[in-house]
């Protein structure tokens, strides 16, 4: 080891590895992935949301993690975000553009797409 | 893209309770269902439940499953990892009161066990995998080792252990910084480095927790303590026993040389360090500084008289600064976050958090780390969970065969080095004991007794005869010969061991006895004048009779005894003839109405 830095290096590559273990998120993203939610593509949901939070480096603040059925079976997929001294944010029929919009506008911006919620349909 | 992780404990303990198979059906089963992309199963080191283990945790949600079984991990992949439903029947559900009725899942950090843990030198261990130097080096690893050589004097370093307030953690508690300051006051020139990782006393294991869950941590640390003393060599002497924290540790050596963490010129500073593991075969005395030095240097592992100290003439006649695992791994979240990290935890002269193996009868058997100060009674009844079958409490042996116990009346003790030392015992490696009233503690002396005359190297008389002596008398005692002037004899023949031995061993072998002799003098009369014992453990000092009244004739005695002791005919009161009598206790425990006691 040379330098400082390319401890630092290693350590940036390897954060988000090991960041799942923190378990200190400011932000749960919770995917409904019973059969209803998995049948719907559920699954493609919940790892677009992986690799999103990823890509924005947002592993740090944003829990991405799984839930039996929420019991809104005709609107799944469905995403609950859940942030520490808000209401919890249902979004419903994910697809995975609105993913990555989520990610930007409100996991990253701070702003609900109300478009997308349960209150919406 | 991963998200989500499976961490199966690899320590000693859950690889006995079969981890290992459980890693491999994890594999299988995840590959099976088309999962490996997105989950990865990770062994980690020991988490400190040892009693459920094996131990798997899944996260991101930080499930924790206990006691699992192969047979289970189906069950956990198809429901958890695929459907994201917790298998409830494997959950360890002994969650904290006070959270109980916010969460729904049973994450591991609210559990009662955890919650009241501080953990400062088990920080990654469960959490990283041990044989990864990069998750190492992702958890802030050898950040704490690059901020010292580029950043800090060895005199700054020192200073700040100094100012930290750390103890060693391996039994005396002497001021860890002091130590260090000792050796880099000595001129220029080689130096050494030494962990002492000969554990030794019965029912320790903080030290292999370290070694196989978070090996880098120990030698981050030895680096950090050889640029602090000048020192350009270290050696781990650690016991043969321990398998897995060799090999852990051995990769962990060789890792970081590859990376360049160890070897010549680390961080471009100019400064060079290395390290090599030395094995011992398991004797007790090597736990001894200087005995454990001279077995480094190829011969017998015997003592010898200080000063001089190793600090002044150590391993191979050079300065040497020794300290224990649980010491080191606190160094380098000391350096990274500086001395008042840690001197606000603790108490007033005992600072930072300590590691305790809980063992003996209590429920939680494991590993523990609280801050300093906390009470023996939060440690036993809140997160060790108290007493197996609605026992009462009787004792807690801490120090091992050098220490001595705690009395129940002395339960709201607030643990830390001076307060065991005024109660007669000591802090020792952090071994805890947990003893009922089912425990005679005249057998518990002689059984800590026994180990030291075992393991006396020999080179003494006080200790090699003396402790010889000392266990003749107590065998005298719980075979129901002894006379108040044995008491007399032991308590001197006692504080002469003390006295006169050359080394610690000898010096604290008597504790076990003075300590309970004190504490428990009833149960020493008891055995000499009524030939008692009271908890029914010393079997020469026993009877077991028939309660005739209880007794239903219903023979399930007579054929369970294994000598034929017990006779009777079918629907009448049976009897036990005490001269053929051995005592082995089966008639009571198949005695279905309670109709045979022990006395």
């Amino acid at each position: 080891m040379k330098s400082l830095a390319e401890l630092a290096a290693i350590k940036e590559k390897m954060q988000s590895k090991v960041v799942l273990r923190e378990g200190s998120s400011d932000i749960r993203v919770v995917v409904g992935m019973a059969t209803c939610g998995i049948a719907a593509g559920a699954r493609p949901i919940l790892n677009a949301f992986v690799e999103q939070v990823n890509k924005e480096g947002l592993s740090d603040k944003v829990m991405v993690t799984q839930t039996g059925c929420i019991g809104i079976c005709q609107y799944e997929p469905v995403v609950e975000v859940f942030e520490a001294g808000k209401e919890k944010v249902t979004y419903v029929k994910m697809t995975e553009d609105k993913v990555k919009e989520i990610v930007e506008k409100h996991l990253k911006g701070g702003k609900v797409i109300e478009e997308y919620t349960i209150s919406k349909v | 893209m991963i998200r989500s992780q499976v961490l199966i404990c690899g320590g000693t303990g859950c690889t006995s309770s079969g981890s290992q198979a459980l890693i491999e059906e994890f594999e299988a089963r995840i590959a099976e269902n088309g999962l490996s992309e997105e989950v990865k199963v990770v062994r980690t080191g020991c988490f400190g439940l040892c009693a459920l283990g094996p131990v798997v945790i899944v996260y991101p949600d930080g499930t924790f499953y206990s006691r699992v079984e192969k047979d289970d991990v189906k069950e956990i992949v198809s429901e958890h990892l695929l459907k994201g439903r917790q298998v409830e029947r494997l959950v360890y559900s002994d969650i904290a009161e006070d959270v109980k009725d916010e969460i729904a899942h049973a994450s591991l950090n609210d559990t009662t066990f955890y919650k009241s843990q501080k953990r400062v030198a088990l920080r990654n261990c469960g959490v990283i995998n041990p044989e990864s130097i990069e998750e190492y080096i992702a958890m802030d690893g050898y950040a704490a080792l690059g901020k010292a050589v580029t950043e800090m004097t060895p005199e700054e370093v020192i200073q700040t252990v100094k100012d930290s307030g750390l103890r060693g953690r391996g039994g005396g508690g002497f001021p860890t910084g002091l130590k260090w300051s000792f050796t880099a006051a000595q001129p220029k020139g080689q130096k050494y480095v030494v962990c002492n990782a000969d554990e030794g006393d019965p029912g320790a294991f903080m030290d292999r927790s370290v070694l196989e869950g978070d090996p880098h941590c120990l030698v981050e640390a030895m680096a950090i303590c050889g640029y602090a003393t000048g020192a350009s060599e270290g050696y781990v002497y650690v016991r043969a026993e321990y398998p897995i924290a060799v090999a852990r540790l051995q990769k962990a050596i060789d890792d970081a040389r590859e990376y360049g963490l160890l070897g010549k010129n680390i961080f471009g500073s100019g400064f060079d360090f290395d390290l090599f593991i030395r094995l011992g075969a398991g004797a007790f005395v090597c736990g001894e500084e200087t005995a454990l030095m001279t077995s480094i240097e190829g011969n017998r592992g015997e003592p010898r008289p200080r000063p001089p100290y190793p600090a002044v003439k150590g391993l191979f006649g050079k300065p040497t600064t020794e300290n224990n695992v649980e010491t080191f791994a606190n160094i380098p979240q000391i350096i990274l976050n500086g001395a008042e990290f840690f001197n606000t935890m603790g108490t007033e002269k005992s600072k930072g958090t300590k590691v305790f193996a809980l063992g003996g009868k209590i429920n939680n058997t494991g590993l523990v780390e609280v801050p300093m100060g906390t009470t023996l009674r939060e440690i036993v009844e809140v997160i060790g969970g108290g007493i197996p079958n609605g026992k009462k409490f009787k004792a807690a042996q801490t120090g091992g065969p050098s220490g001595g116990c705690i009395p129940a009346s002395m339960l709201d003790i607030e643990i830390d080095y001076d307060n065991l030392v005024a109660q007669g015992a000591m802090m020792g490696s952090g071994g805890l004991i947990v003893m009922d009233e089912d425990d005679c503690m005249v057998d518990i002396a002689k059984f800590f007794l026994e180990f030291t005359v075992d393991e006396s190297c020999g080179k003494c008389t006080p200790c090699r005869i003396g402790t010889k002596r000392l266990y003749e008398i107590l065998e005298k005692i719980t075979n129901g010969n002894g006379t108040l002037e044995d008491l007399d004899e032991m308590e001197k023949l006692c504080n002469y061991i003390k006295e006169n031995s050359l080394c610690g061993l000898g010096q604290t072998a008597p504790n076990p006895v003075l300590s309970t002799y004190q504490r428990f003098k009833d149960e020493y009369i008891a055995h000499v004048v009524d030939k008692r014992c009271p908890a029914g453990v010393c079997k020469n000092l026993l009877t077991i009779t028939i309660v005739e009244d209880k007794c239903k004739g219903c023979t399930a005695c007579s054929r369970v005894c294994p000598v034929g002791a017990i006779s009777g005919s079918v629907k009448n009161p049976h009897v036990i003839d005490p001269a053929k009598c051995i005592k082995c206790g089966a008639c009571i425990e198949k005695c279905k109405f309670g109709a045979i006691i022990k006395k």
